[in-house]
This record gives structure tokens, C-alpha cells and sequence, in this order.
């Protein structure tokens, strides 16, 4: 197996972890047309979540996923409440803003208590060797952790009522008040479930990579470039892009100096925008 | 008819009192204060040309003030140019920059556009990060010799705070001049409903990208100044995203908009970071309180200090518009 | 009777839909042309083609002996085309005075700031806004909105208006006063092409009136004719009440 290739397929299950954030972001993105921004603080939380809990009781991590989506749920609709009920019908310039006054108060508390040194969840899987190249453990079940949750939403989306009540409003507000969805009640839970997803995607980075509470603005920065590359509204569909963009990291990484990256994801970024306004596959709202 | 605004006067006047005061008594310490605050008007009233009259949130404004920097550092360090001549080039070069990334992403609209722009300052840093004739990673530094032309550190320090104080003054005019203007109008027309100013007959793409443009001059040629008078410049200090969040919190603040309320907010913004970061408790929380405060505004007062004010004396709006 | 705008053959297609296709017509110089059909005929699609929102797949469209195809909104409105939205946009923020004012600087004589601010005024007059000068946009009426949007556009001097629904949602007195307010305009040397639904305005003020079903023209003739023509009145069977207010208006 050629190096170029290991590096893709590792591109691959750590691009499912990409995608998973990125649902997060599309799913509220789609429902409410807000951009929040508040994904990246609450990616960082959940990888300090993740640190907290393995750190007190040792228990898997993957286990441990379970609390940091509560955790996570609840949270959102904090933050549902305090920056985003009541921009919900205005420019959304606006829900930019709030959401960013709230990232920075995050960001300013998550500093102030654990300032921006480097922190680790100490756990390894074995990993599984294919001639000279070795995949992580931790990275392999990630990427099915982060799977096994996006089956769940999606589930939860087109099996449950509550599901169905989230894509009715998602579709068109106005008609499904008039059946009688409440249309607020809606917006909250789909909100804290975007944000749960934030802190869940959070969580299974932590058990990759070295973070600090600034780590999560880079996930953030890859939401966004999957969402656009999906369109909106459509979580599968940001699977799907996140790990094309793993992909894509891992073709390029062998050649290219790390911080480059960031800077050629948003070149992608830009480009997509412009030429395609409704995302690839699908609508965005543009 | 621009010296029948009161609002024109009263910038006069603020600038001579920021000239006039520190050196007075020579009091250096007042001067430093003073010109920390000259630097967040500078920035505030700029970045309200895009977010207060155009309707574009620029969150990576701070790049023209580090490429400013960089520019204005490389010719007079590497070059030997004299402190104006390179200032003013860099305005130049940076605002010419700024088209061309404008070109780009001006067609974005909205939230998108605002996404892009911190790409920008992302794109700026990573690539000066990586330049070998702007000193990498390590930076710039202005060696002793190019105090000279200036008569010295003493004398440079002094006469770069009252250049700084004359571009702050600029600032404020350039905003006042453009939201009495047809061009300003435009702008206005753009922010409202960009779609709507097009079938009016307002050309978007151009007056965008104009504004754009012209945002990034004034910035930039402070950039060069304050680096030039801090000695050194490097990709961390040149770029730092915190101050151009804080530069949203200071135009909210004070009321996007107008241009005594960039002015107010930038002052007195400037006066509280400088207090919390001085004090060793609250200097973790800056952050914290930067965003409650953008948090407030924008719930209970999204019009500003100066909405605030407009609301409850209405006739002042003649005094300072 | 000269022709101000001649449109030949344009289409508009978007995605699986045509929305427009293959339609051309003329409008002379003094006239009030209608343009009626069913929801979904692509009336404000043609507006939207004509003013440049939207480029024509093909064909093209020429206004005042100027080729105008592919042309974007604001320069159409410098040559002297303006037109009103079916939905209204006031520019909110600004006072009513201040929308016209933009009007008149960005229109066809690209007035400087104080001739728009007395061309404004004297609009205002004409649409009975000058009372209203100073409100905020967003403090009108629906009515006072629609009037808004028509001395927007005749701020821009415009040779030729194009009116999007401006009766939509007005209660019969409302209706009176935009009557009279259109022929005025059509007096004062402006030609008119207007969308509406409400029947009988626009076959007692039209001279000629083009019809559109499917993105096709299916008639273009003065309201007399066009209240015979079969292929018009098959178009709209299934709303008898428009059946019966076309024989009403012969």
C-alpha cells in the first residue's frame, strides 16, 4: 500500500469526524437559517468535556459519548435561549453577531480556566496493521462512532415524530404551524442537537489530537467548507462531504506543509460559494 | 458645506485637544494612552464604512492594519524610505490589495461575505507567516538608524503620535464626507436591500468594491505608522484577530452607523480593555466581557450609544450627523 | 406611434422549468400596455427579463432605439426603463423622502443630492406622499408602500415604467387614486407596461394588452379584441369570475 493511499484512507476516518461537526452546523444552518457561530466553542467544549469525564472516572470514551451529547443538548438550548430565540426572524446578520458575542464569552471563560496550553485524553486503541502501514485504533473508531450517530440521526429525522416535525419546519415554517407544530419548541431542540452534535464531534476529536480551547475554530473553518460543499439541510449529505474533505486532506498532506491547509480549505470555501451558491448537491440559502 | 456640520468641528477639535494635551507637559504616559485610542477610532470609523453604511460585516478588518504595517516596515527598514512617503505607499498598496481580494469575495452576500473575510486575514497571515523578504515568522524590526531622518526616537515618537492624531482626523472626516454623500447614499441603498438599490440604479459591484477599497487606506497607513513607532512587527502582533472582534464590539458599541458613535465606542472601549488589562484579576475575563457586551447591545440596544441618544433627544441628530 | 421598447424572442428557463418562452411584443411610445395571465404565466419573469434582473436565454430586447439585451438593472434605468415590485421593497431604514431621494440620484439623470431632494418633493406631491415626507419607509401602509415604490421609480425619470401588481391588495378607493395617479404618469409623457390582476382596472386603462400563459403570448390586441380572443378566455376558464369580468368590461 503506497503512502499516499494510507494517508487518504486515515484523510477518510478522520473526514467522517468532519462530517459529523459539520451536521451539527448544516442541521441549524438548514432549519433556521442561522449561522452559528458558536460551533467552534462548542466543538472545544466538547473536547475538554470528553477530557473531564474520562479524567474521572476512566471509563471508554466511546461510552462516554453518551453524557457529552446530553451535556452538549442541554447546552444548546442555553445558548438557544440566551443568542438565538429572538433572531430568528430578523436579518440574519444579526444571529451572526449574537452567536459570535457568545463565542467569544465561551471562548473567554474556556480560557480563562484552562488558558490555551495543550490537553490530551490519554487512550489508545490497538490499531490494525495492513503491510507497512498502521491505522490508529482510536481513528477507526471514531470514524465509526461518528457513523453510528449520523445513522441515529438520521433515524431520528425520518422515523420519529419529532424528527418529522424538525424537517416540516425546516421545509416551510408558516405551514407547519398551521398544522399545529410548534414551531419554537422545534427550533430549540433542533438547535441543541446541532450543538450536541458540535460537542460529540468534539468529543471523538479529543481522542485524536493534542487540543486547546482555540483548537475548535479549525473544525469550524472545515464545517463550513462541508456544508457549503453539501448544501444545506442535508446531514447525510454533509457525511458524505466531510469525508471527501478528509480524503482530500489526506491526498495533499504528504506534500504540503500543515498550515497550509486551512488556507486551501478556505480558497474551497470561497470558490464553492461563488460558483456554486446552492451548494453541490444541493439548496443553501444564498 | 462640509464646514457647516458641527460634527466637522467638533473633529478639529478633538484631534487638537489629542495633540495638544499630552504634550503640554510632556507627558508620555498620557500620550501612549491617547494614541491607543487614536488607533481604535482609526479602525472603528473604517470598519463603519463596511458594517454601518454598506450592511457588510468585515470580521477580518485588522488585516489592512498589519499588511499596512508590513508594508510600510519593509520599505523603510529594507528600502530606507522616510516614514510619510512609506505610510502612504502602503495605504496605497493595501487598498489596491483590498480590490482584488474584494473582486473576489464581494460577490458573496451577507454572512457569507463575512465568513470569507476572516479566510482573508487567515490567507494574509499564513502567507506572510511563510514570506522570506517580510521575515517569516520572526517579523521585522526598525533598527536605530531609521529613527535618524526623524531626528531621533524621541522626536520620531512625537512626530509619528501627531501624524497618527491627523489620520484619526481624516478618518472621521472621510466618514462624515461619504454619509453626506450620493456615494454614501448609495451605500445606504446597499444596506438596506442590495437587490432593490440595483433596480434603482445603484451600481453594487463597483460602489462594493470602492468602499472596500477605501476602508483598508486609513487603516493601513496607520498600520505603518504604529508599527514603525513599536519598533517591530511579526505575524502574531500584525494580525491579531482579537482586535478586530474588538473592533465589532467597539462599532456596536458606540452605534454602527454614524460616525460619532464609531468615535464614542472606540473611546471608550479603548479605556475599558485598558483597564482590564491591567488588572489581574479581570485581564482573563476580557474576552468574556468583550462578547456579554456585544451580547447587550445588540439585545437591548442595537442602534448604539448614539441610537440611544437619538432616541431620547432626537434633535442631536442635527448636531452630530 | 413610435416603438419604445421592442422585445423579440426572449425565453427564460430555470432548471426544469420555462418559465418564458419565445416571446415578443412592442410598446409605443404614449401607451399603457397590459400584461395579463394566469398565476404561474410568467408575467413578473418577463419584468424581471425586461429590467435586466434576470438575462434572457435568447432573443433580444431593444428600448428607445438602444439595444438593452443583457443589460443589468441599473443601467436600464439610467436609458430611462424603471420599474416597481410586485411585493414591495421600501428601503426601510430610510425616510420616505430618503427612498426617493435614491430614486432620483441613481435614475436616469443621475441627479447630485440637492436637484434629487426637489425632484423627490415634487413626486411626493404627485402620489399624495408629502405628508409623509419624513416617516420612516417602514411606518406606511400597504398602500402608502405601493405609492412609494411608484414615486421611487418616476424619480428616476424614467421614459417607460414598468408596474408590477400596483394594485394588489388595495381597498377600492386606494384603487381610484392609482388610476388616476398611472394615467397622469401616462399624460405627463411616460409610457406604461403593467402587470395586474384586477380586471377591470386594466381593461378600462390599457390601450393594448399582451397575454401570457405558460411562458407563452397566446394574444397581444386592445382589450376589446382581446376579451373575444378563445385562446384567452380557455387560458382563464376555471376562475368564472374573471370570465365574467372580461364581458363585463366590453
Amino acid at each position: 500500500m503506497s503512502g499516499i493511499l494510507a494517508s487518504m484512507i486515515d484523510g477518510l476516518l478522520i473526514g467522517s469526524v468532519y462530517g459529523l461537526a459539520a451536521m451539527g452546523l448544516s442541521l441549524i444552518w438548514g432549519v433556521m437559517d442561522v449561522i452559528n457561530l458558536t460551533h467552534g466553542a462548542m466543538i472545544a467544549l466538547g473536547m475538554f468535556g470528553m477530557y473531564l469525564l474520562f479524567g474521572a472516572s476512566a471509563a471508554n470514551p466511546y461510552l462516554l459519548l453518551i453524557p457529552v451529547i446530553a451535556a452538549g443538548f442541554f447546552l444548546g438550548i442555553i445558548v438557544y435561549w440566551l443568542s438565538v430565540s429572538w433572531v430568528i426572524d430578523r436579518p440574519q446578520l444579526m444571529s451572526l453577531l449574537s452567536t459570535f458575542a457568545v463565542n467569544m464569552m465561551v471562548i473567554g471563560i474556556g480560557t480563562a480556566i484552562w488558558s490555551t496550553s495543550p490537553y490530551n485524553v490519554n487512550f489508545s486503541l490497538p490499531g490494525i496493521t495492513v503491510g507497512a502501514y498502521t491505522f490508529t485504533g482510536n481513528h477507526i473508531a471514531a470514524a465509526v462512532s461518528a457513523v453510528v450517530i449520523a445513522l441515529l440521526l438520521e433515524l431520528f429525522l425520518y422515523r420519529t415524530r419529532a424528527g418529522k416535525a424538525i424537517r416540516a419546519v425546516a421545509d416551510n415554517r408558516d405551514a407547519a404551524e398551521l398544522m399545529g407544530i410548534s414551531s419554537t419548541r422545534v427550533l430549540m431542540v433542533a438547535f441543541a442537537i446541532g450543538i450536541a452534535l458540535a460537542a460529540a464531534s468534539g468529543a471523538l476529536v479529543s481522542t485524536l489530537f493534542p487540543f486547546t480551547i482555540l483548537s475548535g475554530a479549525g473544525y469550524q473553518l472545515k464545517s463550513f467548507v462541508v456544508t457549503v460543499l453539501a448544501g444545506l439541510g442535508k446531514p447525510f449529505g454533509a457525511l458524505v462531504a466531510g469525508v471527501l474533505l478528509g480524503l482530500l486532506e489526506g491526498a495533499v498532506s504528504p506534500f504540503i506543509a500543515v498550515s497550509w491547509i486551512p488556507l486551501i480549505e478556505f480558497g474551497l470555501f470561497v470558490v464553492v460559494l461563488i460558483l456554486f451558491p446552492r451548494g453541490i448537491f444541493g439548496r443553501a440559502n444564498a | 458645506m462640509m464646514l457647516r456640520r458641527p460634527l466637522f468641528w467638533m473633529i478639529l477639535v478633538l484631534a487638537a485637544v489629542f495633540a495638544w494635551l499630552p504634550q503640554h507637559g510632556n507627558n508620555v504616559a498620557l500620550r501612549e494612552d491617547l494614541i491607543l485610542v487614536a488607533v481604535a477610532i482609526i479602525l472603528t470609523s473604517n470598519l463603519n464604512l463596511m458594517i454601518g453604511y454598506t450592511g457588510y460585516v468585515n470580521f477580518g478588518h485588522i488585516v489592512f492594519y498589519g499588511l499596512g504595517g508590513y508594508v510600510g516596515l519593509y520599505l523603510m527598514t529594507v528600502r530606507s524610505w522616510h516614514l510619510i512617503p512609506a505610510a502612504l505607499t502602503a495605504g496605497v498598496a493595501v487598498s489596491l490589495l483590498a480590490l482584488l481580494f474584494g473582486l473576489g469575495i464581494l460577490r458573496l452576500r451577507g454572512a457569507y461575505f463575512a465568513l470569507a473575510t476572516i479566510g482573508v486575514l487567515e490567507a494574509v497571515q499564513a502567507f506572510v507567516s511563510n514570506f522570506e523578504s517580510w521575515g517569516r515568522s520572526t517579523g521585522m524590526y526598525v533598527s536605530f538608524e531609521s529613527y535618524a531622518p526623524l531626528g531621533g526616537p524621541k522626536h520620531a515618537l512625537w512626530s509619528t503620535y501627531f501624524l497618527v492624531i491627523a489620520v484619526m482626523a481624516l478618518s472621521l472626516i472621510l466618514s462624515l464626507g461619504i454619509r453626506r454623500s450620493k456615494f454614501g447614499l448609495g451605500l445606504f441603498a446597499i444596506r438596506e436591500d442590495e437587490d432593490a438599490a440595483i433596480v434603482l440604479g445603484v451600481n453594487a459591484t463597483l460602489y462594493k468594491a470602492i468602499i472596500y477599497s477605501v476602508s483598508a487606506f486609513l487603516p493601513a497607513v496607520a498600520g505603518a505608522l504604529m508599527f514603525f513607532k513599536n519598533g517591530m512587527i511579526d505575524p502574531s502582533i500584525a494580525f491579531e484577530y482579537m482586535l478586530s472582534l474588538e473592533g465589532i464590539v467597539m462599532l456596536m458599541l458606540g452605534g454602527q452607523g454614524t460616525v460619532a458613535g464609531s468615535a464614542l465606542g472606540a473611546g471608550l472601549y479603548e479605556r475599558l480593555r485598558s483597564y482590564l488589562l491591567t488588572s489581574p484579576r479581570l485581564s482573563a475575563f476580557h474576552l468574556v466581557i468583550a462578547g456579554a457586551l456585544l451580547l447587550l447591545v445588540i439585545r437591548l440596544a442595537p442602534g448604539g450609544l448614539i441610537g440611544w441618544l437619538y432616541r431620547l433627544a432626537p434633535r442631536s441628530r442635527e448636531v452630530i450627523e | 406611434m413610435n416603438d419604445l421598447l421592442q422585445v423579440r424572442g426572449i425565453s427564460k428557463r430555470f432548471g426544469g422549468l420555462q418559465a418564458v418562452s419565445d416571446v415578443s411584443f412592442n410598446l409605443g411610445e404614449g401607451e399603457i400596455l397590459g400584461l395579463i395571465g394566469p398565476n404561474g404565466a410568467g408575467k413578473t419573469t418577463l419584468f424581471n427579463l425586461v429590467n435586466g434582473v434576470f438575462k434572457s436565454d435568447a432573443g433580444t430586447i431593444a428600448f428607445w432605439g438602444k439595444d438593452i439585451t443583457g443589460r443589468s438593472p441599473d443601467q436600464v434605468v439610467h436609458l430611462g426603463l424603471a420599474r416597481t415590485h410586485q411585493i414591495v421593497r421600501p428601503l426601510s431604514g430610510m425616510s420616505v423622502l430618503e427612498n426617493v431621494i435614491v430614486g432620483a440620484c441613481f435614475g436616469r439623470e443621475k441627479q447630485s443630492m440637492r436637484e434629487a431632494r426637489t425632484t423627490a418633493l415634487e413626486v411626493l406631491e404627485r402620489v399624495g406622499l408629502a405628508d409623509r415626507a419624513n416617516s420612516s419607509a417602514r411606518a406606511l401602509t400597504l398602500a402608502g408602500k405601493k405609492r412609494l415604490e411608484v414615486a421611487r421609480a418616476l424619480a428616476a425619470r424614467p421614459k417607460l415604467l414598468l408596474l408590477d401588481e400596483v394594485l394588489a391588495g388595495l381597498n377600492p378607493t386606494e384603487i381610484g387614486q392609482m388610476i388616476s395617479l398611472i394615467l397622469s404618469i401616462r399624460d405627463g409623457g411616460v409610457s406604461v407596461f403593467m402587470i395586474e390582476h384586477v380586471m377591470q382596472a386594466i381593461m378600462n386603462l390599457s390601450d393594448r394588452i399582451v397575454v401570457l400563459n405558460l411562458g407563452r403570448k397566446i394574444a397581444e390586441a386592445p382589450p376589446a379584441e382581446v376579451v373575444k380572443n378563445a385562446d384567452v378566455v380557455e387560458a382563464y376558464l376555471g376562475f368564472p369570475d374573471i370570465v365574467d369580468k372580461l364581458r363585463g368590461a366590453q
